[in-house]
């Protein structure tokens, strides 16, 4: 049946079985190919978009239960107005291959909604699902504090 | 590209320029020491490969190498624009097609017998002319940390040509000389004060000979030896970077592959469930598997699991067990390879012997972007998307496969999601265009289920070693090692030309006959098995497992001489390589080695010299209420030149925690003749919460420049380990630890 979406702030209608996991209405139905496929099974973070203000693997949101609105990597900000955590991201250099980048961002984005300066450990508990085989993860714990300074400081 | 080259001589290639549509082209034409080419035409056009190209709308830098991480077509840009005097932000850069010019000098460069280490300018100038061998064998390949060396001379000669090319039309133009005119932010610039952007003079230097240059002095550098910002990076953290996974064409159909995991053929398959899933439109019998198109991807692999497939048997044995009792066969046999025999190790010595084993389990790569490929079949012509290390092997096996000419086929690269190896292994390039193929104009994406880039890996392979020694008063006089695995050089494998068997046993004890240290009985031998599994290049592939077993044998050698393990290696290195020791001690002093401890810590070292680069590592580990937890990790790395010292920094962390995540989890078993590892949940690696601090130093200290892309990974298991022997006296012999130790993860 067909499906009334909103993604990025925009309507999208797709027509498709209700068990179609969001990831794939995104990449191949809409063509927003910046959530990636790593492993279909929750365990690798890389599909991590927002639904309803919260961090969701898309793999494992089935289409007939998407709720709310939907913002995915090319909505938290583009490279002519990087997000300020996409501007972190930037300055520490983190991308090493990139793919699994936008989860790790759409994740840590989550994190800094609900604790605004968080604690090492409150950044292991939050990023321990988003897997990066580069070894990014030094980089990725230094822009996330970074991050959470400057939007304390525009606050 | 059209009109003839007009060419300089250079070193070993020449750079040569050629008009192209409305500017120029600058590049590598031929190497001076290699055969001419049969194929390329004597007069006339002759190929070139351009790396630099001005037209009216503006600089591009060709960096025909695979981006999958490392930065390198950001640190081959700056190569090329420190010289060419262009703003970095008005930088465009293409990876460009696959072509024999770009071949991979520095790769075989280091296939010349001897210890790399010891090569001073003259050998150095030996070795790279030997590269020239690479073009016989199509090779353009991105791997053994090669690129950085292979482009060092080549960009910036082709960077400083162009310059010097468009001032001699400024000078012709402004009717000044030649001297008097200066270059900046893309233009040439006169005393008074006049400018000529390069877009306004390209097309004119196509007409002319390119002068003789010099390259600077490194003092003169502006990018080279800074940071500079990766061109890639604004891409990948807004999601707008474009692997071949991504790859969206209009009317596209989205497919997926399902092979024999045991790698032979299939008996029968019986594709009637999946045809009838809604949003299935074809299944194609492969051969040894299937493809099935669908409306979207998921749909695909749902329907491909849903295909009733008889499988045949796999050549080789089917369980971990059977086929490691295979591979250990070898050690039966005599050497297949022994580099280095030093002094002689058969000869009784005074001291204290000591013998040690150890393992390393199979492995997968499991980049992070599964196998995938776009593919679009039209007119006999192929168009293939694919995030390729080898693009000349996967054009021509790929048109092979089809049954079409190479020059019919179009390979673009995208940007790879990890590489590691894997992706110089034609199959996944070679199925999307049998799918495209099947599907005359229709564009296809062709993307694996992780379970699929799993079970269908070029494994790398278990390797086992066996080593002897002596130590009398505090030192090593004796190490014999023995090192059985099996040979990458197969059917699976680039390079597939038989010649190169010499590069696979070279390989197979790399990390481990090479080190740079004065013992004054030093053998190793290597032991080729043929286990008939799928095999392939693994991320520093021999000194993967080498590093390993050689550096903790040294370290039980330590313990053996009652010697503080560092100062055991340091003492080693300095009798035979001033840059490894330098490593060594920059180590110490970074990680405040023989300081007291906190309780309940230890500190290990590790130490390998691999492709051109001494690093050592000092991980530090401690014993918490829940297991054991990987704290830190210091490395000194010398390169001999660096290039940006930012991107080396990442480089040589991740690689480090890429090695400790093998170390402490990796391994692929099988059963039945198939991988038993299916996806991320039981073939995991490090994560935020368990990967290491890290703390690096880069040296400058190697006459030669070498890449990082590998070189931090050896060390870090036997680092680890070391230190887990400190930490609970047992010693770590048999990867990964996670099966013997209590580690956190």
């Amino acid at each position: 049946m067909a499906r009334t979406l909103l993604i990025n702030g925009k309507v999208h209608r797709v027509n498709l079985p209700d068990e179609v996991p969001l990831l794939w209405v995104l990449r191949d139905e809409l063509g927003l190919t910046g959530t990636k496929y790593g492993c279909g099974v929750a365990a690798c973070g890389a599909c991590t978009v927002h639904m309803n203000g919260e961090a969701v693997r898309s793999c494992q949101v089935a289409l007939g239960d998407v709720s709310g609105a939907v913002v995915t990597i090319e909505g938290l900000g583009s490279p002519d107005n990087l997000a300020v955590l996409q501007q972190a991201w930037a300055d520490h250099q983190v991308a090493q291959c990139g793919y699994c980048q936008s989860g790790q961002i759409m994740q840590a984005a989550d994190l800094l909604a609900r604790t605004a300066d968080p604690t090492d450990d409150e950044i292991d508990d939050a990023m321990s699902g988003n897997l990066c085989r580069c070894g990014t993860y030094p980089r990725i714990r230094a822009a996330i504090h970074d991050a959470a300074a400057r939007m304390k400081a525009e606050a | 590209m059209a009109g003839r080259i007009r060419k300089i001589a250079r070193r070993s290639f020449l750079i040569g320029s050629v008009a192209v549509a409305g500017g120029v082209a600058f590049g590598v034409y031929k190497f001076r020491e290699t055969p001419p080419n049969p194929l390329a035409p004597t007069d006339g056009a002759i190929p070139l490969n351009p790396f630099v190209v001005i037209t009216r709308d503006g600089v591009t830098i060709i960096t025909p190498k695979a981006e999958m991480g490392q930065g390198v077509q950001s640190t081959w840009a700056a190569l090329a624009a420190e010289e060419l005097d262009v703003d970095w932000e008005d930088i465009t850069i293409l990876h460009g097609p696959p072509a024999q010019a770009y071949f991979n000098s520095a790769l075989f460069g280091e296939a010349v017998p001897g210890l790399a280490y010891k090569v001073g300018p003259t050998g150095a100038a030996i070795r790279d002319l030997a590269g020239g061998g690479a073009k016989l064998l199509n090779l353009q390949l991105t791997g053994g940390s090669t690129s950085t060396r292979d482009g060092y001379e080549k960009m910036r000669m082709a960077g400083a040509t162009a310059r010097e090319t468009l001032k001699l039309v400024a000078a012709r133009r402004l009717g000044v000389g030649f001297g008097e005119l200066s270059t900046a932010s893309g233009e040439v610039i006169a005393r008074d004060g006049r400018r000529i952007p390069y877009a306004d003079l390209a097309e004119e230097a196509a007409q002319i000979e390119p002068p003789e240059i010099e390259l600077r002095d490194p003092s003169q550098w502006r990018y080279l030896g800074r940071t500079m910002p990766r061109l890639d990076m604004i891409p990948k953290v807004t999601g707008t970077a474009r692997y071949a996974v991504d790859v969206r064409l209009p009317g596209m159909k989205f497919a997926t592959v399902r092979m024999n995991p045991r790698r032979t053929g299939m008996f029968s398959y019986d594709a009637s469930a999946a045809l009838a899933m809604e949003g299935v439109e074809k299944v194609i019998d492969l051969g040894g598997g299937i493809a099935v198109v669908a409306r979207n991807t998921w749909i695909a692999i749902q329907a491909a699991e849903a295909v009733d497939i008889v499988w045949e048997g796999p050549v080789y044995p089917e369980t971990t067990e059977a086929l490691n009792a295979l591979a250990l066969t070898a050690f039966d046999r005599s050497a297949n390879s022994t580099p280095r025999d030093e002094g002689d190790v058969d000869k009784p010595q005074d001291g204290i012997e000591i013998a040690a084993e150890y393992e390393a389990p199979w492995l997968a790569h499991t980049t992070m972007e599964p196998m995938s490929s776009a593919a679009l079949f039209s007119d006999g012509k192929l168009t293939l998307w694919s995030g390729t290390q080898a693009p000349i092997l996967a054009r021509d096996r790929t048109a092979e496969a089809i049954g079409i000419a190479p020059e019919d086929v179009e390979l673009i690269v995208p940007y790879l999601g990890g590489g590691y190896g894997r992706r110089s292994v034609a199959d996944f390039s070679i199925l999307a265009a049998r799918v495209a193929a099947a599907m005359p104009d229709v564009p296809v994406s062709v993307t694996w289920s992780r379970e699929e880039d799993m079970r269908n890996d070029f494994y790398r392979p278990a390797a086992w070693g066996r080593f002897r020694g002596v130590v009398l008063d505090g030192q090593a006089v004796l190490l014999d090692g023995k090192i059985a695995s099996t040979s990458l050089i197969g059917d699976s494998s680039p390079p597939a030309d038989p010649d190169d068997w010499q590069m696979g046993d070279r390989e197979l004890v790399a990390g481990a006959w090479d080190q740079p240290y004065g013992i004054p009985n030093y053998r190793v031998s290597g032991y080729t098995a043929r286990t008939g599994m799928a095999v392939g290049y693994w991320r520093s592939v021999g000194a993967s497992y080498n590093g390993f077993f050689f550096d903790t044998f040294i370290d039980e050698l330590a313990f053996a001489a009652q010697r503080d393990p560092l100062q055991f290696r340091l003492e080693m290195a300095r009798r035979e390589h001033e840059p490894s020791a330098a490593a060594i001690e920059a180590v110490a002093e970074m990680s405040g080695w023989g300081k007291a401890l906190p309780e309940r810590t230890a500190l290990g070292i590790g130490f390998t010299y691999s492709f051109g680069a001494a690093v050592a590592q000092v991980v530090q580990v401690s014993q918490r209420d829940r297991g054991i937890s990987i704290d830190k990790v210091w490395i000194a790395a010398d390169v001999g030149r660096a290039l940006d010292p930012g991107n080396l920094e990442a480089q040589l962390s991740g690689g480090a925690i890429f090695g400790l995540s093998a170390a402490v989890s990796g391994k692929i078993t099988f059963r039945d003749g198939i991988a038993e590892q299916q996806n991320f949940w039981d073939n995991d690696a490090l994560r935020m919460q368990s990967a290491p601090a890290t703390e690096v130093r880069v040296l400058e200290t190697a006459y030669r420049i070498s890449g990082v892309g590998e070189v931090a990974v050896p060390p870090a298991a036997p680092a680890l380990g070391n230190a887990l022997f400190r930490l609970t006296g047992q010693r770590a012999r048999r990867l990964p630890f996670g099966d013997t130790f209590n580690l956190l993860v």
